[in-house]
């Protein structure tokens, strides 16, 4: 098993360059740094919670970015209806506040979730990989037929969401928030895979038979895993309208679901921590191959068979020493 | 009358042309050591898991505990103390070992959905893990991953977990399939043990385990029981010789 004091060796610096990376920013003079590791934090918080279902759930959904979309659609309709002045359904007046934006949109990919999983879980294999698939292009083409916010061109926010006693608007601050999120995030990942309902998700994954004989009904425990990982992705979804100040209907697209997954597989499946890191290396190694190339998913495809093959447990696995998986 | 936990009347199963089980109906006394034998293909896997609720049969009824379980799921059997070991060793192989039985242990105590306290922290667990651990002799093998735990062993975590909950009726798929004498010797023990506990329906091959196991005995030929008794009325009984001991000499 990997040890504490090597995990600790690794993880806290990183921990530490994340807190001081403002500092780094200022230095160099390089603002872009702070809104490039804004989208990084917010893409691990993405993957973390898709690693619950692949990592832990055994459950290989193409359909993430669903959950992502809705988060950051809640932000943005609400926000929408505050400009325009007109009330959402005639009744509600929209918000630009953060404490009502971020948890409405947590709550709405949730319940997304909640019925996408019902039927998709209903499921599995490649017909789980295929349903989940197709619910997130149906939602893509509601967004883009959504005309009122933009249909296909999207839908520009003129500012982000207030926060109480923060300036949201400073990439500073906002990246600092993002922050928060995802080290709430990885707690509270990390309380529930090794709490026995996670016990029962991980057991569940491997052997779904073998849980039902000891009593239990894999079912609605998969679905309410599915329903938390929906939610944290929605919360990503949130922060990422509110970092870029733009929604689109290319937030739904299958493609960010597959980005997404291989953030998951190149960071470590089932680390939790290790998708922070892969949606770092995704995002880095995008912005420098991106200015030599267009064609960088080309030079991208190489390095994650590599890691794949030569590397169970991704760069995770790299930093702290494979072969186990769990501590 | 005889108190019987498990009562199987006529049942069918068909995949397709071939009859798996054919207006198949037999008893489980309490307390007995049941042995189910049979040769090669007469159905007893698809019985077993006909009675834990993986298969639905086309038409009859499984009474256990007075109750008609045929349109229950396989969880709801569980729950109501029903327990089985797979012939397939069937644990969680990348858990440990003391997470294989946390996870049969908290399962059967229900509270499923709690996601904030580490599942080995657990009062509950922290009182019994130790002595399960014991009981199917791995308390020396707690940590490690299940997966690299010997054939025997495994079979001996696959019981243990059943154990986990209590059950009332046991289902023993074949748990000496695969193992040394010296294995058998101790799965032997260990069903001596456990029957002073709970009723054990066992599905076995290795004849001489059975006949020194069992209370009662039912032959299973082409998805019918063919004959029923105690091993002395079975090893006597004509038909049974002919269609089966006797090939097996």
């Amino acid at each position: 098993m990997a040890s504490i004091a090597r995990k600790t060796a690794v993880l806290l610096p990183i921990f530490v360059f994340l807190a001081a990376l403002p500092l780094l920013a200022a230095y160099l003079d390089n603002p872009y740094l702070l809104s490039l590791f804004s989208r990084i934090l917010i893409f691990a918080i993405a993957a973390v919670s898709l690693d619950l279902l692949l990592g832990y759930g055994g459950l290989v959904s193409l359909g993430h970015a669903a959950f992502v979309g809705v988060g950051a659609y809640t932000v943005g309709i609400l926000f929408h209806h505050t400009t325009i002045g007109e009330p959402l359904l005639g009744i509600f007046a929209g918000s630009e506040n953060a404490l009502i934006t971020l948890p409405l949109a947590v709550l709405a990919a949730a319940g997304f979730a909640l019925v996408i999983g019902a039927m998709c879980l209903r499921t599995s294999g490649m017909h789980f990989i295929m349903i989940t698939l197709a619910f997130a292009q149906m939602l893509y083409y509601t967004a883009i037929g959504l005309e009122q916010y933009g249909g296909d061109d999207g839908l520009p926010l003129y500012a982000r969401n207030t926060f109480p006693g923060l300036d949201t608007n400073n990439d500073l601050s906002f990246y600092y928030l993002c922050l928060v999120s995802l080290l709430l995030i990885l707690f509270l990942a990390h309380r529930m895979v090794h709490s026995r309902f996670g016990l029962i998700i991980r057991g569940a994954s491997h052997n779904p038979d073998r849980i039902q004989t000891l009593g239990v009904n894999p079912y609605t425990h998969r679905l309410v895993c599915f329903v938390i990982a929906g939610a944290g992705a929605g919360l990503a979804g949130a922060l990422l309208a509110n970092q870029s100040t733009y929604i689109s209907p290319g937030l739904f697209h299958w493609t960010l679901s597959g980005e997404l997954m291989v953030m998951v597989l190149l960071g470590g499946l089932g680390t939790l921590f290790g998708p922070v890191l892969g949606a770092a290396a995704f995002l880095l190694l995008e912005e420098v191959l991106a200015m030599y190339t267009e064609h960088w998913m080309f030079y991208l495809g190489p390095v994650l068979v590599v890691v794949v093959i030569f590397a169970r447990k991704g760069l995770y696995g790299l930093l702290i020493g494979s072969g186990k998986n769990h501590d | 009358m005889t108190d019987h936990i498990l009562e199987v009347r006529n049942l069918r199963k068909s995949f397709g042309a071939l009859l798996a089980s054919n207006n198949l109906s037999f008893s489980v006394r309490r307390g007995d050591v049941h042995a189910l034998i049979g040769p090669n293909g007469a159905g007893k896997t698809t019985l077993v898991n006909q009675i834990s609720g993986f298969i639905r049969p086309d038409s009859g009824s499984i009474l256990f505990e007075k109750t008609d379980i045929v349109a229950m799921p396989a969880h709801r059997r569980a729950a109501m103390g029903l327990g089985r070991s797979f012939q397939i060793t069937s644990i969680f192989d990348h858990l440990t070992v003391a997470e294989n039985l946390t996870l049969a242990i908290l399962a059967h105590s229900g509270h499923t959905f709690r996601f904030w306290r580490h599942c080995l922290r657990i009062p509950l667990v922290q009182q019994t893990l130790p002595s399960t651990l014991e009981r199917v002799d791995l308390d020396h093998r707690a940590n490690l991953p299940a997966r690299h735990l010997s054939h025997g062993e495994k079979k001996q975590l696959e019981v243990g977990m059943a154990l986990a909950g209590n059950p009332k009726l046991l289902i023993l798929d074949e748990p000496m399939a695969g193992m040394g004498p010296g294995g058998t010797v101790e799965m032997s023990k260990l069903i001596r043990k456990l029957k002073t506990t709970m009723t054990i329906l066992l599905v076995e091959h290795d004849m001489a385990a059975v006949f020194a196991l069992a209370d009662r005995i039912t032959v299973l030929v082409y998805g019918t029981a063919i004959a029923n008794g105690t091993p002395d009325e079975i090893r006597t009984d004509p038909e049974v010789r002919s269609a089966y001991l006797g090939e097996e000499g």
